[in-house]
C-alpha cells in the first residue's frame, strides 16, 4: 500500500487550483498531482503513490526502481491498471 | 543462496551479505514496520541469505491488515444504503468484515468502486451529484496527503454529495507501543521509507533515544533493505542507538513540507484501533471539525457492531512480531488468500500473504 512508483513529467498543467502532471510509467502514462512538489518539473523523475508524486529522484534510481517494481508484479495495483475500463489495460511494456 | 542470482546488484547484495555475516556476533531480533518491505524480503529470501542469528520479525506496517473491524464494517453498512456509491482502494474489498465484505455488497448490487486514487471519487461525485459518494480513505501517513487534499478540494468546489470515512494511521506511535510491551522482542527498526518521505525523520530521535534502539530509514529494493540491515547490525554491535537514513534518494531530513501542511490542515490526530492489536493512544488521523461535511463517520450514522475476530486467527501476534504466519495451525491451511481469516492474508503486503505466496510448505519439503 505505501510502495510508490517512479515516472517521468512529460508535461505540466494548471486545474481547478491544482497543479497536474502527464506522467511517463514505462509504456502508459497518468495524470498525477504535483501539489507536493513544487520544485519538480518537466523532464524530472518523481516517486508516485495514490496518484500524487511525494518526492523528486534522479533519473538513473528512477529507472532502475521501475524495472524492479516490475518484475516484482506490483505496478498493475500501484498503477490502478487492469481494473477500471478504458484504462490501459495492464500491458506495460512487459519484457 | 538460491534467490541471490535473480538480483540485479548481485555483486552490492553478496558485499552487504558479507558486512553483516561479519559484523554480527551474537543474535539480534530486527522489524521492518512496512508490508511493503516485507514484501521484498520475502519475495527476495533476503531474511535466508543472511546470517541466522538476525533474526528479521514483521511489524504492523499494512494499512489494509490493521483497519479496525469496526471501520469495515461501518463501511459496508454505509455501501449497503440506497443511493449511496462508495469508493475504495481495491485491497480493501476483500478484507472480511464481521460478517462480510466490501465485494460481496458488489456483488448483491451494490455500487461500490475501486479506484486507485482518491482524486477519482472527485470525479465521480461529480459526475453523480445524486448520489452520495463515499471514499473509504485508509493509509499510514504516505497516503494521509493525498486523502487529505480530495477533502480539501472537495470542500474547496463546496462538492456536497462526497465524503471521506477517514481512518489513517501514524507508525512512530506503534513503534513505542511495540517498545513498551512487556513482550517485546525488537531490538532494532527499519523505518518505512516513504512514510518517512512525507514525514522525515525527526519524530524518530526521541523513540531511539528513550528506548535505546537503533532505527534506519530503508528503502524498498533487496539492496536497500539489506543496506538498512547492515547498518542496524553495526549500530547494535557497536553499541550505539541513533537514527541513521539508508534511502536518502528520496527522504529528506525534514519530510515533504507541503505534504504535512495540508495534512495538517485537513487531519488531526485521535486515538486508533489497531485490528489485531487495539486501541494505541494518539496513533491515528481524524477528519478536523471544519470539514465535518464530507465527514462520513458523522453524516451517515451508523452503529458499528463489535465481532471477535476468529479465534483462530493469531494474527495480533504476528502483527507485532510475536509469531511468524507459519507458526499459526490455520496458515495455508484453513486461512488462504482466497478464504482469509484474518486481515494479514488479504492484502499481498500482509505477512501471511507475504509467507503464503513465498514460504507456503510443499509436499516435497514435507
Amino acid at each position: 500500500m505505501c510502495l510508490a512508483v517512479p515516472g517521468k513529467i512529460l508535461e505540466t498543467k494548471e486545474e481547478n487550483g491544482s497543479r497536474l502532471g502527464r506522467v511517463q510509467f514505462g509504456g502508459i502514462t497518468r495524470q498525477v498531482q504535483l501539489d507536493f512538489v513544487p520544485e519538480a518539473g518537466i523532464g524530472d523523475y518523481v516517486i508516485v503513490h495514490v496518484g500524487f508524486a511525494l518526492s523528486k529522484v534522479n533519473a538513473e534510481e528512477a529507472e532502475r526502481t521501475y524495472q524492479l517494481l516490475e518484475e516484482m508484479g506490483v505496478l498493475d495495483e500501484e498503477l490502478g491498471l487492469g481494473r477500471q475500463s478504458g484504462m490501459a489495460g495492464g500491458e506495460s511494456g512487459s519484457s | 543462496m538460491k534467490y541471490l542470482d535473480e538480483y540485479r546488484d548481485a555483486r552490492v547484495a553478496r558485499g552487504l551479505i558479507a558486512d553483516i555475516a561479519q559484523r554480527a556476533t551474537r543474535p539480534w531480533v530486527l522489524m521492518e514496520i512496512c508490508g511493503g518491505q516485507t514484501h521484498t524480503l520475502m519475495r527476495y529470501g533476503i531474511d535466508e541469505l543472511i546470517p541466522s542469528q538476525v533474526e528479521l520479525v514483521h511489524g504492523p506496517g499494512c494499512p489494509v491488515c490493521v483497519t479496525a473491524l469496526e471501520t469495515i464494517d461501518r463501511a459496508i453498512q454505509i455501501a449497503s444504503l440506497p443511493g449511496v456509491t462508495l469508493v475504495s482502494y481495491g485491497d480493501m474489498l476483500r478484507v472480511p468484515g464481521s460478517h462480510s465484505d466490501l465485494f460481496h455488497v458488489k456483488a448483491a448490487g451494490g455500487d461500490v468502486r475501486v479506484a486507485y486514487s482518491p482524486m477519482e471519487a472527485l470525479k465521480v461525485a461529480r459526475a453523480n451529484p445524486q448520489r452520495k459518494v463515499v471514499f473509504l480513505g485508509i493509509g499510514f501517513e504516505t497516503t494521509a496527503p493525498a486523502n487529505a487534499m480530495a477533502v480539501w478540494q472537495g470542500a474547496r468546489e463546496g462538492l456536497g454529495n462526497f465524503s471521506m470515512l477517514a481512518t489513517h494511521f501514524l507508525v512512530p506511535p506503534a513503534i513505542r507501543m511495540l517498545l513498551e510491551s512487556p513482550r517485546n522482542r525488537v531490538q532494532a527498526f527499519i523505518a518505512p521509507g516513504h512514510v518517512c518521505t512525507v514525514m522525515g525523520y525527526r519524530e524518530y530521535d526521541d523513540l531511539s533515544r528513550k528506548y535505546r534502539v537503533p532505527i534506519v530509514v530503508g528503502g524498498f529494493e533487496p539492496v536497500d533493505l539489506l543496506e538498512a540491515i547492515s547498518m542496524l547490525v553495526a549500530q547494535l554491535e557497536q553499541g550505539r542507538a541513533e537514527v541513521e537514513n539508508q534511502y536518502v534518494r528520496s527522504v529528506a531530513c525534514e519530510g515533504n513540507r507541503p505534504a504535512q501542511e495540508l495534512m495538517d490542515k485537513v487531519f488531526e490526530v485521535c486515538d486508533r484501533k489497531w485490528r489485531g492489536i487495539g486501541l494505541i493512544p494518539q496513533s491515528g488521523l481524524r477528519l478536523r471539525a471544519e470539514f465535518a461535511a464530507h465527514d462520513a463517520e458523522r453524516i451517515f450514522d451508523v452503529a458499528a457492531t463489535t465481532t471477535e475476530e476468529p479465534a483462530e486467527c493469531i494474527s495480533a501476534l504476528v502483527l507485532q512480531g510475536l509469531k511468524k504466519p507459519v507458526d499459526c495451525p490455520a496458515f495455508a491451511v484453513r486461512c488462504t488468500p482466497e478464504k482469509p481469516l484474518g486481515a494479514p492474508m488479504v492484502s499481498g503486503e500482509g505477512a501471511c500473504a507475504a509467507y503464503y505466496q513465498y514460504r507456503r510448505p510443499t509436499g516435497k519439503q514435507g
